[in-house]
Parts: structure tokens; sequence; C-alpha cells
């Protein structure tokens, strides 16, 4: 991954100082809960829950499993349909192809969609270093690059700025960029969408190049799915004369109808909603309709690495829908930028260390940021089982072992009285020391609660020889959340 | 070695402990998921069609076929439209009965001439009752996904009940994935701000939707 936020302490000093900042806090609190009962809501609607979960989970792990066969086949649909496909092993790799190609159009400024993994690669930042502005045209996405700042939530990036902030750094900063703010402008969220808007469509409507990623890549038909809400991504989508999608090689799905599923279990699990306002999908280019040019980038960036963990792999099945993070006490107390990268809360917790490596600080300690209690794997549409990844990576850390980087096998050393552990110690004091994040249950341990464990495993270990683990929960973490939660989240 | 033999290399590799698996797709997964939330007649899917899309701030209306015309001037009317933009291949008799200036969508018409336009008024493809969706392929009788994304102001006529499907899965059976589809469940939206929904940040702030018979 990119070096965007080296540098970044690890997680305990980070979750930390994010503790005690007051605004951030009530901001954060105040989205998760409310995105975290519309969820439950939209959920209900459905009554074959379970078994589209079931299917989405198992599509994703067939598809792993064949991963290479379906690559190939994507490529060749893609090319079938007039698109061209590039290969990258690494962020640096893609950057140097993104950049190439726009140079190629001649162009020094692109808008851009939305997407994980051009932030996970710094491609705005690698643009830039080759004199090309791109700019963010989500709204959310704006004001983090408007404020300057990193985003700290999957789907809503700026969830730890109110209206008042946004106000601010739009009155200060959009004439830096094109049209600035309008005079007089308040913090309603109309007048700010506005705003948006205006500034906005000047770059969009004179637009030659639009970078995307995207939520699902078909390999039967070769056909690319953007899901979105304000028509930012139709526009950069549909505008421009070239299109450029980076996209991770994990999300391909085997055939058009697999659609079914995601389309249905994606914005009921991210927005709450029965279906987000826009889906776009394209399959290579069509005739006088839309970028005549497009060019499909295929990331690894340690993919493949995670791949090789029979555990960890499963990290791979998500599709960023970001309902973990909104049901995590630990992410509703530290905030997004305590996970020191693009994908913050469990599935960040999970996802980082497995793309990057465990060999920093804040990788190292970032499989300790959980109180382990499970309600991440219980919202998860694909079912990850996030706690036992987390588990696993504690072990790695704590005890060493066979891990594949960079395609290669390395034995990794057990992190003894080593950066690792101590963060790793102070994590796991943080999380007891805060014991609402602790009394949401022990999923882990209520799944062996027959074998009684008193202690935790890995580092934790020394931490729990002299200390009982609390007792565990005998009602299951579902009715207990309704009990102690259901009250208060209900609005 | 190419990046390509190189990820590829590295994805055989990190499948090592996979067993061998030849099932074909389509028998290598359960669908035992539903193709259909709950019994409906035709006249109730209709109705949750509308119900839906209301649900989502869209703004519906309901008129037999005859009287297409006579709806649609009148809704281009309280507009104040000073523009309509126009699919090739729309029924002529939609906008028989209005004196709004039409604007074809030109192949060599910039963007910034497609802002200047008011309104935008299309058919579609198939419509999803359970979500409360529009999904237009980009048909004569569409265009192309510009002309319904820079106007501010989108009329989408459906026939029911034949364009009607009850769910995504019966949806994405009628349609082609060769073409280019955009999928339209209100207007445009953020709750980008403190969650707060508004309604229109890049896309049509009015959607508009007909259901004729
Ligand atoms: S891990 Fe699951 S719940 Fe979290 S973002 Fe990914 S798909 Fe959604």
């Amino acid at each position: 991954m990119s070096g965007t936020f080296v540098g970044m302490p690890a997680f305990p000093v980070a979750a930390h100082e994010a503790v005690n900042n007051q605004t951030l806090r009530g901001n954060l609190r105040h989205a998760t809960h409310t995105i975290r009962a519309k969820r439950a809501k939209a959920v209900a609607e459905v009554s074959d829950w379970a078994e589209l979960r079931e299917a989405g989970k198992e599509t994703k792990d067939h598809t792993l499993r064949h991963l290479d066969r379906y690559l190939v086949q994507l490529e060749e649909s893609v090319v079938a349909a007039g698109g061209t496909v590039h290969w990258a092993a690494d962020a640096d790799e893609a950057n140097r192809i993104v950049a190439d190609l726009v140079k190629a159009t001649g162009e020094s400024e692109v808008v851009k969609v939305k997407s994980m993994a051009t932030q996970e690669i710094g491609l705005n930042e690698a643009l830039e270093a080759e004199g090309i502005h791109a700019y963010e045209t989500d709204l959310a996405e704006l004001i983090v690059q408007l404020g300057k700042d990193r985003p700290s939530h999957i789907l809503v990036p700026a969830i730890h700025r109110n209206r008042g902030e946004i106000r601010e750094i739009f009155a200060r900063e959009m004439s830096e960029w094109g049209r600035p703010a309008p005079e007089g402008l308040t913090d309603s969220p109309a007048e700010l969408a506005e705003a948006a808007r205006l500034h906005l469509r000047e770059k969009f409507l004179r637009a030659k190049v639009g970078i995307s990623g995207a939520n699902f890549m078909v390999a039967e038909t070769g056909t690319l799915v953007v899901v979105e809400s304000e028509g930012n991504g139709r526009m950069c989508l549909t505008l421009p004369e070239t299109l450029i999608s980076v996209v991770g090689i994990e999300k391909i799905v085997p055939t058009w109808r697999d659609l079914e599923v995601y389309l249905q279990t994606l914005p009921r699990s991210s927005t709450a909603e029965r279906m987000n306002p826009y889906t776009s999908t394209w399959t290579g280019t069509t005739d006088g309709d839309g970028p005549q040019n497009f060019h499909l980038v295929l990331l690894d960036n340690g993919r493949t690495d995670t791949l090789a963990d029979e555990v960890g792999r499963q990290a791979l099945r998500c599709i960023r829908c970001s309902a973990c993070l909104n049901v995590c006490p630990v992410y509703e107390r530290a905030g997004g930028h305590a996970y020191g990268s693009v994908y913050p809360g469990p599935i960040g917790a999970i996802l980082s260390p497995q793309l990057r490596g465990t060999q920093s600080e804040i990788d190292a300690s970032l499989p300790y940021a959980s109180s382990l209690c499970g309600a991440c794997y219980e919202v998860c549409p694909v079912a990850i089982d996030i706690p036992e990844v987390l588990v696993h990576l504690r072990e790695r850390i704590a005890q060493g072992g066979p891990v594949t980087r960079d395609g290669s096998k390395v034995v990794l050393q057990p992190a003894k009285g080593h950066a690792a552990e101590r963060a790793a110690m102070r994590a796991a004091r943080w999380a007891f020391s805060h014991p609402g994040a602790l009394r949401t249950g022990q999923r882990l341990a209520s799944r062996t609660r027959r074998f009684h464990p008193r202690t935790l495993p890995g580092p934790g270990k020394a931490w729990s020889d002299t200390r009982d683990l609390p007792a565990v929960p005998a009602e299951p973490f579902r009715d207990w959340w309704q009990r102690t939660h259901g009250g208060k989240d209900a609005k | 070695m190419s990046s390509r033999e190189r990820i590829l290399g590295r994805v055989r590799r990190a499948l090592a402990d996979v067993p061998r698996d030849d099932t074909p797709y389509e028998q290598a997964l359960e669908r035992r998921y539903l193709t259909e939330h709950g019994e409906r007649s035709v006249e109730q899917r209709v109705d949750l069609l509308a119900e839906n899309l209301a649900d989502y701030r869209a703004v519906v209306h309901r008129c037999p076929e005859g009287e297409l015309g006579t709806v649609i001037s009148g809704l281009l009317a309280e507009r104040n439209s000073a523009s309509v933009l126009v699919p090739p291949g729309l029924d002529e008799a939609w906008l028989a009965a209005t004196e709004v200036p039409r604007v074809t969508d030109r192949a060599d018409s910039t963007p910034h001439d497609l802002d200047r336009v008011t309104s935008v008024v299309t058919a579609c493809a198939v419509a999803i009752a359970e979500t409360g969706t529009i999904v237009l392929d980009g048909g004569p009788d569409q265009g192309r996904r510009r002309i319904t994304l820079v106007p501010d102001h989108h009329i989408c006529v459906v026939r029911v009940p034949d364009q009607v499907v009850a769910s995504v899965p019966q949806a994405l059976e009628r349609l082609d994935p060769a073409r280019p589809l955009t999928w339209i469940s209100g207007p445009s939206a953020t709750s980008d701000i403190e969650l707060d929904r508004v309604e229109g940040v890049h896309g049509p702030r009015t959607l508009e939707v007909i259901l004729v018979t």
C-alpha cells in the first residue's frame, strides 16, 4: 500500500487521542448510531436475508478459489468489448500506468469517482507529482480533499466533520480549486450540497478523462458496475472521452446473474436503502455513448499475499459496504483515522495488515484494535468472520510463522519484547479499560463457551495470565444488543 | 516476466492448498434465496412500484396512454421548462401537446449544450417494484446516458404492467449486459453531511415517473 499514512502512530496512540476529541466522538456516535438503526430495518424487510448472505459468501469464495481462471476470462471479455486491460502488481506500477495513460491524452486534470482502490495506492498524490490534478467529485471526498484531510469511513469519508466544519472548509478552500463558494454560505446541508454542485459541475462539463474504481466486475461479460448516490459517478463515467478504472483483482463475480445477490445486499448494508439512487454498468465501450477509450487496471498490491493465507483470505470477500464500521464499539470511540489506512474499522483491522504486512507498528497493532465482540461478523453481508481472522493475525504476530510477502513465502519472527507486542498490550489495555467496548460480549468466548477459556490467545496471554477473563455472557450477542442498545438506537 | 504472468502465478501458488474442483459454476452454487419477495397480483406490483418510487422522493403520476401527451405537456408547463431534450426514437405523440422547444441530442453537442436544457423525457427498459427502480438501457426511446444526467428535470415513462418486474433478479434476466445501463432509484441524493438526506447533488434534482396504461 502507499505511503499515505506512513508515520501514523500505532492504533492505541491514535485511538487514545481520538477518544479525547469530543467533537469527533459526537459526530461519529451520531452517524454510526443513525445508520445502524436504519440498516437493521432495511435488512428486516428482506425475508431471505440469510440465504442472500450465504450466496454472496459462496459466490465470492468460489471466485477466489478459481481466481486465475476468472481473471483471464474477464480480460478476454473486456478486450472483446473494446476495452484495454493492464495488470499492476503493486501501487507504484498502477500509478505509473494511470499517469502514462492520462499523459497520453494530453490532459493535465482528471475527475474521479470515489474509489477505495485509488486511495489505497495514493493515486492522487502520484498524479500530482506528474503535474496532473485529480479532482474528487463525491461530496464527502470533496470535503476531505478541500480540508487537506484523510477519509475516516468507507462510505461517508467525512463522517468526522459536522456541518459547521464543512461550511468553514468550503468557504475557505473552494476558490483555490475552482468556482468559489457562494457569498453568505450557511451550514444548511441543502446549501452546502448546492455549493458543491456548482463547484463540481464546472469540472464535469470540461473533463476529458475520468478515473473510477468498480464495485463489481463480471468475468462472463466484461461488465463493470459502479454503485453510488449523487450522480457524480455517472458524470465521471459518462461525460469524459477516456475512462480509466483501477480495480482490485478480488472484485470479480463470475456471471451477470450473480449481481442479483449483491445489488440486493450492498445497498441495504451500506446506506440502508432498498436501492442506491444510481447504479451504472458498462461493458467496454459503446459507439457514440460515453467514453470511447476504456482502460481497466487490475490491481494486486498485496491481494495475492492475502489470498495465500488460508484463514485470512476471506477478507477478500469484502464488498466495502461499511456495515462493520457502524456497529463496532472500538471504531465508534477511536474514529477512522486511528486505523492508519484507507480501510478503517473491523475490516481495516484485518485487511491492512494482510495487504501491507505487519512490519510497521501500526500494522502490527491493528489486529488488537477490537474487543472481539462479533458484531462485525453478524452484520457482514458476505459473512466474513472478522474475529476469527483477528485472532489468527494476533497469533501470527505474537508467535511468528509462515506468511507470503510479494509472492514469496517468508517466515515471520515472533514479536518478542518488540514494538508490536508493546503496541498490542497497549491496545488490549485500552480495550479493557473501556468496559463499554468489552462488555459487548466476547464472541470468541461464547463460541468456545464449553471450554471455559481462561487465557487470551497471542500476546494477550501474558495479560490474562494474572487475571480472569470476564465471564462469558450467557445470552447471545444479538439479544444483548437489542436489550441494551435497542431503545437507544431507535430514534 | 510481465505483471500479468507474475500476478497469475502468485494467484496459483496462493491457491496451492485448495483441492482441484471442476464443478461447473452453475452447479457450484446453491441459490436458496427468493426470486421475488411475497406474492402480488399485477396491480399490487404496480402499486408497490409507485409506493417505493414515492418513498425515495420521485414524483409519480398515472394515466392511460391516450392522455400521456397532455400529462407531459402539463408537467413541462408546471416547471416553466424552456427546452426539452428528446431521444431520437421517442414516440412523437408523447410531445405532440407541448409547445416547449425541443432539443435533440446530437453527436457533436457538448456537455455545456446539455447543461442549458431544462427537462428531458425518456422511456425506460424495465422498472423494479420491490426497490422502486427504473432502468434505462440506451435504447432509441431512452437515448444516450448523458441526456438523463445533465438536465435538472427528468420525466420517465413506464409502460405498466408489461415493463414492471417484481424484483432485482427478474430485472437482471431481462437486461442485456452488453448495453450501458443506468439504474435510477429516486433523484440524485447525498447523505454526506451529518447523514441528512439532501436531494440533487449532481444528477437531476427532480425525477417524475409516469406510469402509463
Ligand atoms: S467486512 Fe463485511 S461488513 Fe465490513 S465492509 Fe466488508 S462486506 Fe461490509
